[in-house]
């Protein structure tokens, strides 16, 4: 048994940061609009990222019309079904799930969790969100501009994204993009460098890297990767500008586009590829790492148990953030490389799978005869593993050339993505949202409106993704607009597609039952306390909920121990939370 | 993409030090107290930590760009532009911006207030005698036909030094501000702190100014060449 009193007599080491005279806001303006406090940016930012989610939900409501019932829809032509289909992938990968999981969550949890006042830039993180929201609405403006938004597909890729028979190659749209994303990368590294600046330098007394909180893990690697990952796309995105205004030919080659010679040539639509997939690789770790860090935490709470294996957990996620950055050409064979380049990328590729099973492993082992609470984070968080287990393992089939390339463009390709970075990072923010809104305002949502929830995003999930697959594997190809007459689309796949399709609708309007529960409770929510779930991280030992201003009241917290004491045999509480010396209330003799 | 691919291997080796002090294979679970805190009592202060990873931020940037001119120059169309003479100037003048700035961060330590003024007067009037100098080589080159879309070697040339000059830009704000408020009032800790950190990015952004100067002059291809024949 482990003596839980050791060096609890010892000396505090002194304070890490000195305490640092916050800003205050003096009114309305600057405490709620044009804040510098942590908590308030994070909900700008997730409110930002859900609504702009929103229109891309929508326009997957338009996508999955189109395919399961085609031609029947007038509105749905193919330049707009192309435009939809682009906007509906850029908005979710970067919009959503990016400015979620680290503009949302990662300003809210960062500086509670590890015991801070606040950023460390604040002023900087507060611009990192007013320069988000412009990227979002220059993104927005591109549905409104001459010709519409770009029809490229998220990939952009040259040189039919700036080409006339793209929808926006020659009008606003490619360039609204462009300008969108470069205005995002910058917000998103003045937001990064606090949050990595944070965790390094702004930890309370007694918190040491092993005793962060693995969602911090998370995020805190994820961000790092972001920070080295987003130059390429930045480096892509302004090269690409050039070409399209600027007539440059970095990536266009010699190209005759209705009957007319363009003036470009020699560009390299390859270079285009690799400087995109360079960011586009990572950026898929950049989403998963925060929901492996924060279903790890959901599921140790939920189950009283302490983590499995957490040193193996601080170092897959390290492992795994290494090594996404030598897999990016995966997404490439079909682009044609050198044989022992394809064999050094499968292999790196399929490398992955390890610590990322090492993870799956361990948070099975912490529900292994843990005390498992079936709340609604808890589900969230199970349907997290059973998605990304589903996506990991077609993951498997596409890391191999051979097999990817027949795969490479159908329908199997997009249901592997949307399972594992569309359908398994929604859960934890779902899981996430649960879990910590108590905290953010102080009452439950409604269990009822949840379990809806709950349960028809999840099965409708499995219900339009499964059979996805094997549309896919029939050789449906993606990204046609219309599959007319194919002599091996079997009728089932049209009577797959519209059954996709409803599903697609009902899992849609789920969500406005979230929505709804997210606005309601807010009014008529349960009292939630400062710690509903029992939970041992600093974020819910706060003097007060929600958190007020600098969050910890007149003294900073004090870490004594990890994260994941539940359950401590001896103790007389089945959590101790981090900032608790003793395992008794009063530091009694309850030990035996 | 091997240039990204060094640079990444740098940041990865910087990341690996710095975790191998971090006790990653010690037994949280185990450990109760303070006893392991190990961080010793004066930490960097937090805006340098920050201005280390964002010059990491911007190397990403510029050795992907580098990797791009090395993929696109393979292409047959590439033809080098000559360099004007005048970027030999302004690499002096950046040096000097430079070395003006670390004279600054000497002269803070002393406490001599001063000279510290004149220091920063002079690496600001020497970046931006640089951006203006760079301005004059643009001209140079345009009036000699060498325009941005008529060669990808010019295009690069343009795109490189236009972000270079883009973050010189930026630095002259910090400095420009730096010396408005150090003016007519002793420099204070916090003021102190920033003379180091705009001399810190004027190294970093010499260097970079260095290798991107390498690179146009063709030396940096030759290394490359030379680097390829030792492999093979």
């Amino acid at each position: 048994m482990v003596d839980v009193r050791s060096g609890i007599g010892e000396a505090l080491p002194p304070l890490e940061v000195e305490d640092v005279e916050l800003y205050h806001p003096h009114s309305w303006w600057t405490r709620y609009v044009f804040s510098q406090d942590a908590k308030i940016i994070a909900i700008q930012y997730a409110t930002t990222a859900i609504a702009i989610g929103m229109v891309a939900l929508v326009l997957s409501w338009l996508i999955r019309l189109q395919l399961g019932f085609p031609g029947t829809f007038e509105l749905i032509d193919a330049e707009r079904y192309y435009q939809f289909i682009t906007m509906h992938g850029m908005i979710m990968v970067i919009y959503l799930l990016t400015a979620l999981f680290l503009g949302g969550f990662g300003n809210y949890l960062i500086p509670l969790m590890v015991g801070a006042r606040d950023m460390v830039f604040p002023y900087a993180n507060m611009l990192s969100y007013w320069i988000y929201l412009l990227a979002v609405l220059v993104l927005v403006a591109s549905f409104f501009a001459p010709g519409g938004p770009t029809g490229a597909g998220w990939t952009l890729y040259p040189p039919q994204a700036v080409l006339s028979g793209t929808p926006g190659g020659k009008d606003w749209g490619i360039i609204l993009m462009l300008f969108s994303l470069i205005i995002f990368i910058i917000g998103f590294t003045m937001g990064g460098l606090n949050y990595v600046v944070t965790v390094l330098q702004g930890r309370a007394r007694g918190m040491t890297l092993m005793r962060l909180p693995l969602t911090v893990w998370g995020i805190f690697t994820a961000t790092v990767m972001a920070l080295l990952a987003f130059p390429a796309l930045f480096v892509a995105c302004v090269m690409m500008l050039f070409d399209r205004l600027l007539g440059t030919s970095f990536f266009m080659p010699a190209i005759v586009e209705m009957g007319e010679q363009l003036q470009h040539g020699g560009g390299s639509p390859i270079l285009f590829q690799h400087l995109f997939w360079f960011f586009g690789h990572p950026e898929v770790y950049i989403v998963a790492l925060p929901a492996f860090g924060i279903v790890s935490d959901l599921i140790s709470t939920h189950a009283r148990k302490n983590i499995f294996g957490y040193r193996m957990m601080v170092w897959a996620i390290v492992i795994i953030g290494g090594l996404s950055f030598i897999v990016w050409a995966h997404h490439m064979y079909v682009s044609g490389m050198n044989p022992y380049f394809g064999f050094f990328f499968a292999t790196t590729t399929l490398i992955i799978a390890v610590p990322t099973a090492i993870k799956v492993y361990n948070w099975v082992l912490t529900l292994w005869r843990g005390n498992i609470h079936l709340t609604l984070p808890m589900l969230f968080a199970l349907a997290f593993i059973v998605t990304f287990v589903n996506g990991g393992l077609t993951g498997l089939f596409l890391g191999n050339v051979v097999v990817d390339v027949p795969l490479s463009d159908t329908m199997f390709v997009v249901a592997h993505f949307h399972m594992v970075m569309g359908v398994a990072p929604i859960m934890v923010i779902f899981g996430a949202i649960y879990h910590w809104y108590p905290k953010i305002t102080g009452r439950m949502l409604n269990e009822v409106l949840g379990q809806i929830h709950f349960w028809v995003t999840f099965i409708g999930a499995y219900a339009i993704f499964f059979p996805m697959h094997y549309v896919g594997l029939v050789g449906v190809p993606r990204r046609y607009y219309e599959l007319g007459e194919m002599a091996f689309v079997a009728d089932s796949v049209h009577t797959l597609n519209a059954f996709i399709s409803v599903m697609a609708l009902i899992v849609g309007a789920a969500q406005i039952v979230f929505l709804f529960n997210l606005v309601w409770s807010l009014r008529h929510g349960r009292d939630a306390g400062g710690n509903p779930w029992r939970a041992t991280t600093l974020e819910w030992q706060t003097p007060e909920t929600p958190p007020s201003h600098g969050n910890w009241g007149k003294e900073l917290p004090v870490v004594y121990r990890w994260a994941y004491d539940y359950s401590v045999p001896g103790a007389p509480e089945d959590f101790i939370p981090q900032n608790q010396p003793t395992p008794g209330r009063l530091g009694h003799e309850a030990i035996s | 993409m091997s240039v990204a691919a060094i640079f990444l291997a740098a940041v990865a080796a910087v990341m690996v030090w710095w975790l191998a002090q971090q006790r990653l294979a010690s037994r949280p679970w185990l450990e109760v107290g303070h006893a392991h805190d190990r961080r010793s009592g004066a930490p960097p202060p937090a805006a340098k930590t920050g201005l280390g990873v964002f010059l990491g931020v911007v190397g990403a940037l510029f050795s992907l760009a580098i990797s791009a001119y090395f993929m696109r120059m393979a292409s047959s169309d590439w033809s080098s532009l000559p360099l004007p003479g005048f970027l030999w100037v302004n690499t002096g003048i950046l040096a000097v911006g430079s070395v003006a700035l670390h004279w600054a961060k000497v002269e803070t330590e002393r406490r001599n207030d001063e000279t510290t003024r004149t220091a920063l007067l002079a690496a600001l009037a020497a970046g931006l005698a640089f951006l203006v100098g760079q301005l004059f080589a643009w001209r140079e080159l345009t009036a000699a036909g060498y325009l941005l879309a008529n060669n990808p070697a010019n295009s690069f040339f343009y795109l490189l030094t236009g972000m270079h000059g883009l973050h010189i830009v930026g630095g002259l704000v910090a400095l420009g501000r730096l010396t408005v408020r150090a003016w007519g009032r002793p420099l204070d800790r916090r003021m102190r702190l920033t003379v180091e950190l705009c001399a810190i990015y004027w190294h970093f952004m010499l260097f970079v100014w260095l290798v991107l100067f390498a690179l146009f002059s063709g030396w940096a291809s030759d290394v490359v060449d030379f680097c390829r024949q030792l492999l093979t």
